[in-house]
C-alpha cells in the first residue's frame, strides 16, 4: 500500500459516530444502568439468609464468570426470541432486533461482575449499621434501601465505574454477530473501501482517548469522595 | 418454530474431513489452550518486568512502566487483534509482511494472537506485581538495603519471593481470563473452540447442541484450572504469610 | 460441580420450553401490520447497502412485490417493513427462530438447508467460482493445491470447498471470512490467493475494488447455485402466497424490466454496470417457474 488516505475518516465520520458510537454509548449506559440493578439484586440474594437463593444467584454468578463473553453473546443471540417466547407465553419466537439481543446480553453478563462488586460494597458497611437500623423498627428493605445501599454504593462507585469502562471496551465484541457498534462501523467502511490501517487505527485512538479520560475521571473522583476513617 | 434436538449430531461427521464434531471440538478446546499458555507464558515474563519496574525508585522508568500500561489496558482487546493481524503486516518492511502474510492457517492467525493477548495479560499480571510488591512492608526492602544488598538483589532475594506468593491467587484468576480471551481470536481467523463451536453451528444448523457443547468444555476447563492452581498455591504457600484478596471487579 | 449441572440442567430445560409450533406467517403479518425482510449488506446487486445505508438490490426490489402481493392477500390497507441485516452465517437461524420472515439476498437453495427454512421461486442461478489476481494464473483446481483460499462463513461455498478439499486431498488451507468484502481483501492484500464464492458476488466485488482489472473469475464451476428469497419452514400458506407472486412477476414479463435494472445498466453506489444478460439457465427458470433445491434441475 502506497500512500494512506486518512481522509476516508474524515469522510465516514458521520456514519462512524451518528450510528456507530450512538450504539456503543447507548448499549453502555443501558447495560450499565441494568447491570448494576440485576448485579445489586443478585448481591442481596447472595448475602440473603435464604441458602436456596444464595446458592442460585451464586451459581448464576460463576456462570457468567466461567464462560467467555463472546460465548455469551451467541448463546443469547440464538436464544433470546425463545426465552422471550416462553415468558410471555407466545407460540411463537419473540421477534428481538440485533441491538436488544446485544442489551440483554451485556446487561445479564456484567450483572454477575456488579453483583461481585456489590457484594464487597454491602459487606463493607458496618453491620452496627443493619442493627441499627432493625432497632428503629425498619424492615430488611428499608434497612438496605435507605442505609445500606447508598453507603455501599458510595464506597464502591469508583470500583462500579472502573467496571463500566471495561463494559465500554467489552460492547466492541458485538462486532461477532455484525453489529453495527463503533468497530462495526468502520470494519464496513474499512472493507469496503480497502482502508484497514487508517480505520483500524483511528478505531484504537478512539477507544484509548475515551477510555483513558474516563479513568482518569474516575481517579479524581477517587480521591475526592474518599472517606477517611 | 420447532428446535429438534439432535444429540446425535456429535457423532456426525464434521466436512472438513478430520473426523467426528465431537473430535473437532476438542481439538479446538486444544487450539484454546495453546494459545492461552504461550500467551500466559509472554504475559508472565513481560507484566513481571514492568510491574517490578514500576515500583522501582526511578522516575522515567516509572513512567515508561505506567504509560506501557495505559496504552494496553485503554483499547479494547479485538481492536488489538485487529491491529495485530490486519495492521502490523501492513507496516513492516515490506518482504517481512508479506512474508507475515503469507504464513498458512492457523499460524497465520495463532501468532498475531498469542502475541495480542500476551502483551493485553502483562499489563494485569503487572498490576498485581505491582501490588504485591507494594503490599510488603517497607521494612522489608529497607532491611535488604541495610544488608548491603543492589537494587537487583534486592528485588530477586527478598521482594519478588514474597510477593508473588502474595499475587497467586488473583494472577490464577488472570490465568482463566486468558483462557476466556482466547476466544476473541475467532474474529482474526483462530479456529479455537468458541470458533469452532460457531462453524459446527454454521455447518449443521445445530445451534444449541453446538455451543451448548462448548460451554460444558469451558466449564470443566475452569474447574481443572482452579483446584490445579489451589494445589500450587498450597505447595508455594508460606505459612504465616498473609495473602492479599482478590480483587473484587474487572474480569 | 453440581452446580454447574444444575445450571446446564436448567438451561437445557428452559430451552426447550420454548420449542413450540408456529403458527403461520401471515397471521403474524395480519396481526401485527408489520413484516420484517432480511438482506445484505454487500451483495451487489442482489442486496446491498447504497450509501446511503440503505438496503437496495434485485432481490430487494422482488420482495417489494412480494410484500405487494400479501398486503392485497391479507387486504391490510398498509404493511410496516422493517428491515434487518443478516449474514451468510445468521440468516437461517434467525429466519428460523422468528426474527426475519422473508430474507431477500444471495441464498442458495439446496436440499440440505431445506430441512431448516424453505425457499420460493428461484430468482437467480449463479456458479460456485473463485476469484484470484490474474498475476497468480489459477485456472484449475489442481492449480490451487496447498494454497491459501478464504470463503465466507456459513455459505454454501465454504462448506463445498471443505468437502472437495478433504476428498481430494487438495491440501488447501481454508480461512472463513466474516463477510464477502473481508474475504475479498484476504486476496487483495495477498493473504489469500483465492477467494470462492457465488460468481456473482465475484463480479459484484471485483467491480467495485481499486484495480478491477487485476482480477480474473475461474471459468472452472464447482457447482450449479440457485438463488432463492428464504421463508420459514412448513409454512404452507405463505409459501402460496409468495410463489403466487413470482410466478406472476416471472409470468407477466415484469422480470425482464427488473432484471435488467440490476444486471444491464450502472447500479449505484459507484454506477458499476454488471453487464450480464440472463443466462440460459435462469431463462430456463422464467419460463418454468421452479422452487427445487436440486441443481440437476438448473443445468
Amino acid at each position: 500500500m502506497s500512500g494512506y488516505d486518512f481522509d476516508v475518516i474524515q469522510r465516514s465520520w458521520v456514519y462512524l459516530f451518528r450510528d456507530g458510537m450512538t450504539f456503543t454509548l447507548t448499549l453502555t449506559a443501558l447495560a450499565m444502568v441494568g447491570g448494576i440493578f440485576f448485579g445489586t439484586l443478585l448481591a442481596m440474594m447472595r448475602l440473603s439468609k435464604f441458602r436456596l437463593l444464595g446458592l442460585a444467584a451464586g451459581g448464576y454468578v460463576n456462570l457468567m464468570r466461567s464462560l467467555p463473553l463472546v460465548l455469551v453473546i451467541f448463546w443469547f443471540f440464538f436464544l433470546v426470541p425463545y426465552i422471550g417466547a416462553w415468558i410471555i407465553g407466545a407460540k411463537d419466537p419473540v421477534k428481538v432486533g440485533s441491538f436488544m439481543s446485544c442489551l440483554i446480553t451485556f446487561t445479564m453478563f456484567e450483572a454477575a461482575y456488579y453483583c461481585e462488586i456489590m457484594r464487597a460494597g454491602i459487606q463493607s458497611v458496618a453491620r452496627g449499621q443493619v442493627w441499627a437500623g432493625y432497632a428503629l423498627g425498619l424492615n430488611y428493605w428499608l434497612t438496605m434501601g435507605k442505609i445500606v445501599l447508598p453507603q455501599a454504593f458510595r464506597n464502591m462507585l469508583p470500583v462500579l465505574l472502573t467496571q463500566t469502562i471495561i463494559l465500554f471496551q467489552d460492547t466492541s465484541l458485538v462486532y461477532v454477530i455484525s453489529a453495527t457498534d463503533f468497530l462495526g462501523a468502520a470494519a464496513k467502511v474499512a472493507n469496503r473501501d480497502y482502508r484497514l490501517v487508517e480505520m483500524y487505527t483511528f478505531v484504537a485512538v478512539v477507544y484509548f482517548v475515551v477510555s483513558f479520560g474516563l479513568s482518569t475521571m474516575v481517579k479524581t473522583l477517587q480521591s475526592r469522595i474518599a472517606i477517611i476513617r | 418454530m420447532n428446535y429438534n434436538w439432535e444429540w446425535g449430531i456429535y457423532l456426525a461427521a464434521e466436512p472438513g474431513g478430520t473426523g467426528i464434531y465431537i473430535k473437532y471440538l476438542v481439538i479446538g478446546l486444544g487450539w484454546t489452550l495453546a494459545t492461552a499458555l504461550a500467551a500466559w507464558v509472554i504475559a508472565l515474563a513481560i507484566g513481571s518486568v514492568v510491574g517490578t519496574l514500576r515500583t522501582t525508585p526511578h522516575k522515567w522508568v516509572v513512567r515508561l512502566g505506567n504509560a506501557y500500561v495505559e496504552i494496553f489496558r485503554n483499547v479494547p482487546l479485538i481492536v488489538q487483534m485487529f491491529l495485530w493481524f490486519f495492521v502490523v503486516p501492513e507496516l513492516l518492511p515490506k518482504a517481512l509482511g508479506d512474508w507475515v502474510k503469507q504464513m498458512a492457517p492457523p499460524w497465520g492467525s495463532y501468532l498475531p494472537a498469542v502475541m495480542c493477548l500476551g502483551l493485553y495479560t502483562s499489563v494485569r499480571v503487572a498490576e498485581q506485581v505491582k501490588a504485591g510488591i507494594g503490599s510488603l512492608s517497607r521494612g522489608q526492602g529497607m532491611a535488604g538495603i541495610a544488608l548491603g544488598l543492589t537494587l537487583g538483589q534486592n528485588y530477586r532475594f527478598v521482594l519478588l519471593p514474597q510477593a508473588f506468593r502474595i499475587v497467586l491467587p488473583p494472577l490464577t484468576s488472570e490465568f482463566m481470563n486468558v483462557i476466556k480471551n482466547s476466544s476473541v481470536a475467532l474474529t482474526i481467523g483462530l479456529l479455537e473452540l468458541t470458533g469452532r463451536a460457531r462453524a459446527m453451528q454454521e455447518f449443521s444448523f445445530k445451534v444449541f447442541e453446538a455451543f451448548a457443547a462448548a460451554t460444558v468444555i469451558y466449564l470443566l476447563t475452569n474447574l481443572v484450572v482452579v483446584y490445579g492452581m489451589r494445589a500450587l498455591e498450597k505447595k508455594v504457600r508460606v505459612p504465616g504469610l498473609i495473602s492479599a484478596s482478590p480483587t473484587a471487579g474487572g474480569h | 460441580m453440581k452446580r454447574i449441572a444444575l445450571w446446564t440442567l436448567s438451561l437445557a430445560a428452559l430451552v426447550s420450553f420454548g420449542a413450540t409450533a408456529q403458527e403461520g406467517t401471515l397471521k403474524k403479518v395480519k396481526d401485527t401490520a408489520t413484516i420484517t425482510i432480511g438482506h445484505r449488506d454487500a451483495s451487489l446487486p442482489l442486496s446491498y447497502y447504497d450509501d446511503k445505508q440503505q438496503p437496495i438490490g434485485y432481490a430487494m426490489d422482488l420482495c417489494a412485490k412480494i410484500v405487494d402481493a400479501v398486503k392485497a392477500e391479507l387486504k391490510l390497507p398498509k404493511i410496516d417493513v422493517k428491515y434487518q441485516l443478516v449474514t451468510s452465517a445468521n440468516r437461517i437461524p434467525l429466519m428460523a427462530n422468528g426474527t426475519i420472515d422473508l430474507e431477500c439476498g444471495s441464498t442458495t437453495n439446496n436440499v440440505a438447508r431445506q430441512e431448516q427454512v424453505w425457499f420460493t421461486i428461484t430468482h437467480f442461478v449463479t456458479a460456485n467460482r473463485w476469484a484470484s489476481k490474474k498475476s497468480a494464473n489459477l485456472k484449475t483446481l489442481a492449480d490451487l493445491k496447498g494454497k491459501t483460499i478464504v470463503s465466507t462463513a456459513g455459505s454454501t461455498n465454504i462448506k463445498q470447498i471443505t468437502e472437495i478439499n478433504a476428498a481430494q486431498n487438495l491440501g488447501m488451507n481454508i480461512i472463513s471470512a466474516n463477510g464477502h468484502p473481508e474475504a475479498f481483501q484476504m486476496v487483495e492484500t495477498g493473504r489469500a490467493v483465492a477467494f470462492v464464492m457465488d460468481d456473482i458476488i465475484l463480479a459484484g466485488l471485483a467491480a467495485q475494488s481499486r484495480a478491477p482489472g487485476d482480477y480474473e473469475i475461474s471459468s472452472v464451476a464447482l457447482s450449479v447455485e440457485p438463488y432463492g428469497i428464504m421463508l420459514r419452514k412448513d409454512d404452507k400458506a405463505f409459501k402460496a402466497v409468495v410463489d403466487a407472486a413470482m410466478t406472476r412477476i416471472y409470468k407477466s414479463g415484469e422480470i425482464n424490466a427488473i432484471y435488467s435494472k440490476w444486471f444491464e445498466k450502472p447500479v449505484p453506489p459507484k454506477s458499476v454496470n454488471m453487464n450480464l444478460p440472463m443466462t440460459a439457465a435462469f431463462k430456463k427458470v422464467v419460463a418454468n417457474p421452479t422452487s427445487s433445491g436440486d441443481p440437476k434441475v438448473y443445468e
